[in-house]
């Protein structure tokens, strides 16, 4: 792959496909006294050089020069500096946390690159080319030419039984990837189950073993194949990886004890849902509870569309 | 040796036996043990070692069977067909020596702690490649004619009495049936009883075939296995 | 017999800068042997035990290795991926300290069955019927399979250990100071299993160790090393009873009668 044409066009394809999309008026102004979507185009030129690495290694962690951001750590600096390096004049800039659109970091992203690149935002995921995720993949099926950028604390599936980062570079070149079935075997063996919720390990095209970041296993299923490129930043461990489009992603398990994704008793309190990833919330002062649709946007567009839950 | 062993193909066969020991914590001061020594046994032939003490009786069997290193000469041994030189051979070839063709009972047994008497009775069966069961029956039969009784047999000899240990080592030495044994004071620390017990045991291994080379602190014994005598007389073959 | 040696060590030599660490060892390990290393700290007896089990590079010499496919292989031509695949299937170390051979922070089970898991097992039921038939070979109550290590004692520790290593069935185990640090009546148990293992598993063994009632017990072949070089070597009980060499006196005259 020839690294600056590949840059150029790893940024192309939400600018070619946004004149299909909407029209350019409802565009905010981008304002002055900031470089484009704030990083400096060197910057952004070494992280999409090592988008471009971690595209073609499929699940391989790169290195890369993380900068300060306007944030602190945690808020998802390796996300915003991923969207900012990928981040075309012309895409629409969909940010959601925990899959709510209004939440304070949801909100402030949106307006940081509204603000620095006068990119389009929504909420609706249908008309994202480019979505910032923290801990969900929406609902809503995602198509060819969109780009998930999820916001990663710990990149490093081995840290949890190794220290040493010489040696889980070397466990993950010679592919000894034994002691992740030890921390499996550990869950059965103590609660009878794979009791891993989050972050749940897979193996990337049958080569990297990584870590989805802390989204819910519900969400792993949607990893597998999916048409869309998703793109892994972890600010403060300095890290860029990445699943290109319909590339296989497997989570890990025993033959006798497969991955399972969770399940509701119930469905969506407002609008009705049964396939999507609940909250539980409490209600009322008595501890009355209900459980809605964690994707907030696609629980907005169900009611929309007349569907109406229990509540 | 009588004419008609003569004829037979020997078992042993020592050749020009040299061993000195050189004490390096003693300011390299040298002990001869044995000097140029010829000896051959056959099988069924059970060669009785005399001499004072410090004559060399103990050293003779040692180098026979390899635990001394014989500082010059050949110590052929019969093993699998083929005679070998213990002088010379490769620990490997002693180890498989050991564990077919050459059984050796010394005065001393070397205590394994915690291992059960009837399973260090047991094991050369099992190092030989037999079934547990086998062995199992074999050791048992080989301690009751020892007169060990059985409920000794799950306890380690660690605590035994000395007789007791003896009658266990010579159990080990004897529960395989060695083409070629050699006995350093088998029935020290016996009583009648059981001495009239090992030599029964002695008799039966000459009987079926063993070329036994002994040494006995007590002469009744000796002369009751012995086929031939030999006289060791300051490291020389008396005679 | 077979005829090709397990291990062959042909002049071995480790040097640290101008210190020797080992110089010129050259042995050969049958299958099923069981080889004692002896000498005083500092003799270079772990440092040779380091460059056979492929953990330290030597600046001489060579060892060669005959896999269980029948295949001769020289280690250190090995991609440090086929040797490292090595030591965790064909081959076992056994560390003095347990905790640095045991994974503390995961259950014993979990440790017995990570080299299955390591090389593909991915049935949870057969991994830990596996685990519970090496702790029960090792002498630890089957009960405590989700037990820490931690919450064992020193002896079932190292008895963790060897079930740890033992699990892939290995054909060669490296063991440097096994009973170093444990009680004398835990020792005797310890030692008295790996005996017994190493028989009835046909395992060759090295076993370094400054404790000659260890090798007495345990090993067919010794090794006496001083200096880094060895100065004597034959059969145990020969070295033990009829040291040649003046050190090997000095070693076997040094311990004390019980």
């Amino acid at each position: 792959m020839n690294a600056p044409t590949s840059a150029k066009s790893l940024a192309m394809p939400a600018e070619t496909k946004s004149a299909e999309t909407k029209p350019a008026e409802a565009k905010p102004r981008q304002e002055a006294g900031y470089n484009y979507a704030y990083l400096d185009e060197q910057t952004k030129r070494s992280i999409r050089r090592a988008l471009l690495k971690a595209v073609a290694i499929p699940g391989y962690q790169v290195p890369f020069g993380s900068r300060e951001m306007p944030m602190p750590y945690g808020w998802g600096t390796g996300g915003v500096q991923v969207t900012a390096s990928v981040l075309g004049p012309d895409d629409t800039l969909k940010v959601i946390d925990q899959g709510a659109d209004d939440t304070t970091n949801a909100v402030s992203i949106r307006r940081f690159f509204a603000k620095t690149a006068g990119v389009k935002t929504t909420t609706r995921t249908e008309e994202a080319s480019v979505i910032q995720t923290r801990h969900r993949i929406p609902e809503t099926p995602l198509k060819a030419g969109q780009i998930v950028v999820f916001q990663v604390p710990i990149p490093e599936p081995l840290r949890w039984l190794e220290a040493s980062e010489a040696e889980t570079r070397k466990m993950h070149a010679l592919e000894e990837y034994g002691v992740m079935h030890v921390k499996l075997y550990e869950d059965v063996a103590r609660f009878g189950r794979i009791s891993v919720a989050y972050d749940y390990p897979v193996k990337v095209d049958g080569r990297y073993i990584m870590r989805p970041s802390p989204i819910p296993k519900f969400d792993n299923p949607k990893l597998d194949r999916s048409p869309a490129l998703m793109l892994f930043g972890a600010g403060r461990e300095q890290r860029i990886y990445a699943v290109p489009p319909y590339t296989e992603v497997r989570s890990l398990d025993f033959e006798d004890h497969p991955f399972e994704v969770e399940s509701w008793p119930r469905c969506c309190a407002l609008c009705g849902a049964k396939d999507s990833f609940l909250d539980e919330i409490i209600v009322d002062d008595q501890g009355g509870r209900q459980f809605v649709c964690s994707d907030t946007d696609y629980c907005e567009a169900r009611r929309a569309a007349g569907h109406r839950g229990p509540a | 040796m009588s004419a008609m062993t003569e004829q037979t193909d020997p078992m042993i066969a020592i050749q020009g036996l040299h061993k000195t020991f050189t004490l390096h914590t003693q300011n390299g001061a040298t002990i001869s043990a044995l000097q140029s020594l010829d000896l051959t046994v056959s099988g069924g032939e059970c060669v009785v070692v005399r001499g004072a003490s410090g004559a060399g009786k103990s050293s003779l069997l040692r180098c026979v069977y390899g635990n001394y290193r014989a500082g010059g000469g050949a110590i052929w041994v019969r093993h699998q067909g083929a005679m070998v030189d213990v002088a010379k051979a490769e620990p490997r070839t002693i180890l498989d020596m050991r564990r077919t063709t050459m059984g050796f009972v010394s005065q001393f047994l070397r205590v394994i702690p915690r291992i059960p008497t009837l399973d260090l009775v047991m094991e050369p069966l099992l190092t030989a490649g037999r079934s547990a069961e086998e062995a199992r029956e074999q050791a048992g039969t080989i301690l009751t004619h020892l007169n060990l009784p059985q409920r000794l047999w799950s306890l380690a000899p660690a605590t035994f009495s000395g007789g007791e240990q003896q009658r266990v080592n010579i159990a080990r030495a004897m529960v395989w049936d060695y083409p070629v044994l050699l006995l350093d004071e088998p029935t020290a620390s016996l009583d009648r009883e059981n001495r009239a017990a090992v030599v029964e045991l002695i008799l039966a291994a000459r009987s079926r075939g063993a070329a036994i080379l002994g040494v006995f602190h007590d002469r009744e014994a000796g002369d009751a296995v012995a086929t031939d005598t030999i006289e060791l007389r300051a490291n020389r073959l008396a005679a | 017999m077979t005829e090709t040696p397990l291990l062959q060590a042909t002049a071995l030599t480790r040097m640290y800068g101008k210190r020797v660490g080992c110089r010129d060892v050259s042995f050969d390990l049958w299958p099923g042997e069981v080889l004692g290393v002896v000498g005083e700290s500092g003799s270079g007896k772990t440092t040779l035990l380091n460059c056979l089990s492929a953990q330290l590079e030597p600046s001489g010499g060579e060892i060669l290795y005959t896999r269980r496919d029948g295949r001769q292989v020289d280690i250190f031509a090995l991609s440090e991926g086929e040797r490292r695949l090595l030591l965790r299937t064909e081959w076992g170390l056994v560390r003095q300290n347990p905790r640095d051979g045991l994974r503390m922070a995961v259950s014993a089970g979990a440790n017995v069955g990570e080299r299955l898991m390591a090389v593909g097992a991915r049935h949870y039921g057969d991994i830990r019927g596996q685990a519970r038939h090496w702790l029960t070979e090792l002498e630890i109550d089957a009960e405590r399979i989700d037990d820490l290590p931690r919450n064992f004692s020193g002896g079932m520790q190292q008895r963790l250990q060897i079930a740890r290593n033992l699990v892939t069935s290995p054909r060669l185990v490296f063991m440097d100071e096994p009973t170093g640090g444990l009680d004398v009546s835990v020792q005797a148990r310890l030692l008295d299993l790996i005996r017994r293992l190493t028989r009835d598993l046909g395992l060759a063994c090295i076993i370094v160790t400054h404790d000659l009632g260890v090798v007495r017990m345990l090993s067919h072949r010794l090794l006496v090393m001083r200096g880094g070089e060895v100065v004597e070597a034959g059969l145990t009980d020969q070295v033990l009873d009829d040291p040649q060499h003046p050190y090997s006196q000095m070693l076997v005259s040094s311990i004390l009668p019980v």
